[in-house]
């Protein structure tokens, strides 16, 4: 099979996306910036920065610090709010074409139904990622994705409120005991869908200061070093769907995707879509390379389609 | 900002210069675009790296006709360590160029360029502009050792008013950039200040300059994880047009800055009355 007969249309809530890659969370801004490198429409779908009812100034540098193949991240959900992203930056993204995935946040439960009831009928905007999972928050005792009842009102909420036709995705973090007892709750709350991971909490020490490098203290760890972190949740999300003690919703992977070989390994784990983050800093122009390797590592293996190669690695063993 | 481009660069000369390296790179389509005061970014390794960051260098000179573009890179780590060792033939992912250029008026101005060590790099070719424009130029050029200063000849090939400043006196004077700012200012009647360096250094020139009656335009140098916008790491308190501060990206927003609109004080830190502050719990 030549790879550019092979078939990377991916479904998308009642849609049908071109591709199932996006942009994770965080890594891509508003778009504006990443569309010198690629052309916005070309991607299945944007995710943007995770958005909240009113700005935020985001926390104080140093903000990040380089790991062995990965960072970490310490920015505090800076943003200009909902009304500034309705208002500024959604037009923008519609008039270039792109589909956009909004990811939405508050302190509280109601500011994530606020910033949700105010997509609905938004020009772009394909689905609501609800960010439960950011350990950047004020208070980092309380990320909702930690205890499955704030994940399931949260969730709940989000999806009383929002377009029937916008599927909700609820994004996980990898730092808890059980992800899919958090999934499970998830699921049963109304997600249409559930993103997987989050960043995993980290810290490094400054040799020079010998203080914590970031002025936040802890941060998110990213990047191929917790690849492996990603590809276990998935698969273990997964499995539980198959053996139906979960509902079966598509898992949205992210977590270090490099290259389309790191895509395919999500798409057999259990992944519907995959998600570029912080790959897009070291090169911003990843995506449409990813997509080419990704129908090239499909091809190799006899797929025709991507949506064959889902969940692949859970068959049966054969003799 | 400028509208960058990203390609595999092949290095085309690779020559200390002090304690730096300078590196040119064939990039034939960034070469045209660029201005002074733009930077640019090198991945470290290749596409397997475990150094994922690009690292940000100022462009030392842009040559449209040769289509190559020079960076001066000093060794801080392990990353600038592997790029320091390119040789010619090597290909580095290149991305520039980057950032705002220091606005230069159209009329002829007398204007004071101020480096702390290879800060210096993009400000020739912004002197070579001044005085293009029928402005005068003058440089304070200071590091740590005579060994980190970078352009002494270049900057005397373009002005006979230039002063070096060593802090341990291996060259010129002995002392700081600013310890000879205000003099220098008057000397020129300088009424524009454009000054590239560490922090602290930005800051005590734009205070002095301030007090002169200056304007003064400061390149900063905030660590940076992607260099084109979307990390979000790069930010320090800037005061808006509107009189409203922000955490602004010194990629994009920046690395050129009026140096007044700097809130150089709290940098490190999120003060009360920025935009957003209160979400984060910060009280006045």
């Amino acid at each position: 099979m030549e790879p550019q007969q092979v078939d990377l249309t991916a479904p998308f809530g009642g849609r049908t996306l071109p591709n199932p890659l996006t942009t994770a969370s965080g890594c891509a801004g508003y778009g504006r910036e990443l569309a010198k490198f690629v052309p916005l429409d070309e991607l299945g779908s944007v995710t943007t920065k995770t958005i909240m009812p009113y700005p935020r100034s985001g926390r104080a540098t140093p903000r990040m610090a380089e790991t062995p193949s990965g960072m970490l991240n310490s920015i505090g959900l800076q943003g200009a709010g909902v009304g500034h992203f309705v208002r500024n930056e959604l037009p923008w993204l519609a008039e270039r074409g792109a589909r956009v995935l909004v990811s939405v946040a508050g302190e509280r439960l109601e500011e994530f139904a606020e910033v949700a009831e105010q997509l609905n009928g938004q020009p772009g905007v394909i689905g609501i990622e609800v960010n439960i999972s950011c350990p950047n928050v004020a208070d980092r005792g309380l990320v909702f994705a930690c205890n499955p009842a704030t994940s399931y009102d949260v969730v709940r909420a989000v999806r009383r409120v929002a377009d029937a036709e916008l599927p909700v995705y609820a994004k996980l973090s990898p730092d808890v005991t059980s992800i899919t007892e958090i999934a499970a709750a998830c699921v049963q709350a109304g997600a249409d869908g559930l993103s997987m991971i989050n960043t995993t909490l980290g810290l490094a020490i400054d040799p020079v200061t010998m203080r914590p490098a970031l002025a936040g203290t802890t941060g998110g760890l990213s990047g191929p070093a917790i690849r492996p972190i990603a590809v276990r949740c998935v698969h273990q999300v997964h499995a539980e769907m198959l053996a139906g003690r979960i509902p079966a919703v598509p898992i949205l992977a992210m977590g270090g995707l490099r290259t389309g070989l790191d895509a395919l390994e999500f798409a057999l784990a259990g992944a519907s879509g995959v998600a570029v983050g912080t790959t897009l800093f070291n090169d911003p122009a990843a995506p449409l390379r990813i997509l080419d390797e990704l129908r090239t590592e499909l091809a190799a293996r006899g797929f025709a389609k991507f949506t064959d190669a889902v969940g692949y690695a859970h068959r049966p063993a054969t003799t | 900002m400028a509208h960058p481009v990203q390609t595999e660069a092949e290095v085309v000369e690779s020559t200390p210069v002090g304690a730096y390296r300078r590196l040119v790179l064939r990039a034939p389509e960034a070469a045209p675009r660029v201005r002074p005061g733009h930077f640019a970014t090198l991945a470290v390794g290749g596409s397997g790296s475990s150094m994922l960051l690009r690292r940000a260098f100022s462009i030392h000179r842009a040559d449209p006709a040769a289509g190559t573009v020079e960076l001066i890179i000093a060794e801080h780590g392990p990353g600038t360590r592997e790029l320091v060792r390119s040789r010619v033939g090597d290909r580095l992912s290149l991305i520039a160029p980057l950032g705002t250029p220091f606005p230069v008026p159209e009329g002829p101005v007398s204007a004071l360029l101020v480096a702390g060590g290879y800060g210096s790099a993009p400000l020739f070719g912004l002197a070579e502009q001044i005085k293009r424009r029928g402005g005068q130029v003058g440089f304070i050029l200071g590091a740590a050792t005579g060994a980190r200063l970078f352009g002494v000849e270049q900057a005397r090939a373009l002005t006979q008013d230039v002063l070096v400043v060593t802090e341990d006196g291996s060259a010129g004077l002995t002392g700081r950039v600013t310890d000879v700012l205000a003099q220098a200012i008057k000397a020129i009647d300088a009424t524009v200040v454009h000054a590239c360096g560490p922090m602290p250094m930005l800051r005590a020139v734009t205070s002095i300059a301030e007090e002169l009656g200056a304007r003064c335009w400061t390149a900063v140098e905030e660590s940076m994880a992607c260099g084109v916008g979307i990390c979000m790491t790069c930010v320090l308190p800037v005061v808006g047009e509107d009189g409203v501060s922000r955490f602004v990206r010194s990629c994009t927003d920046g690395p050129v800055f009026d140096g007044a609109k700097v809130r150089w004080a709290d940098i490190g830190i999120v003060p009360a009355d920025l935009e957003g502050a209160a979400a984060m719990g910060v009280k006045a």
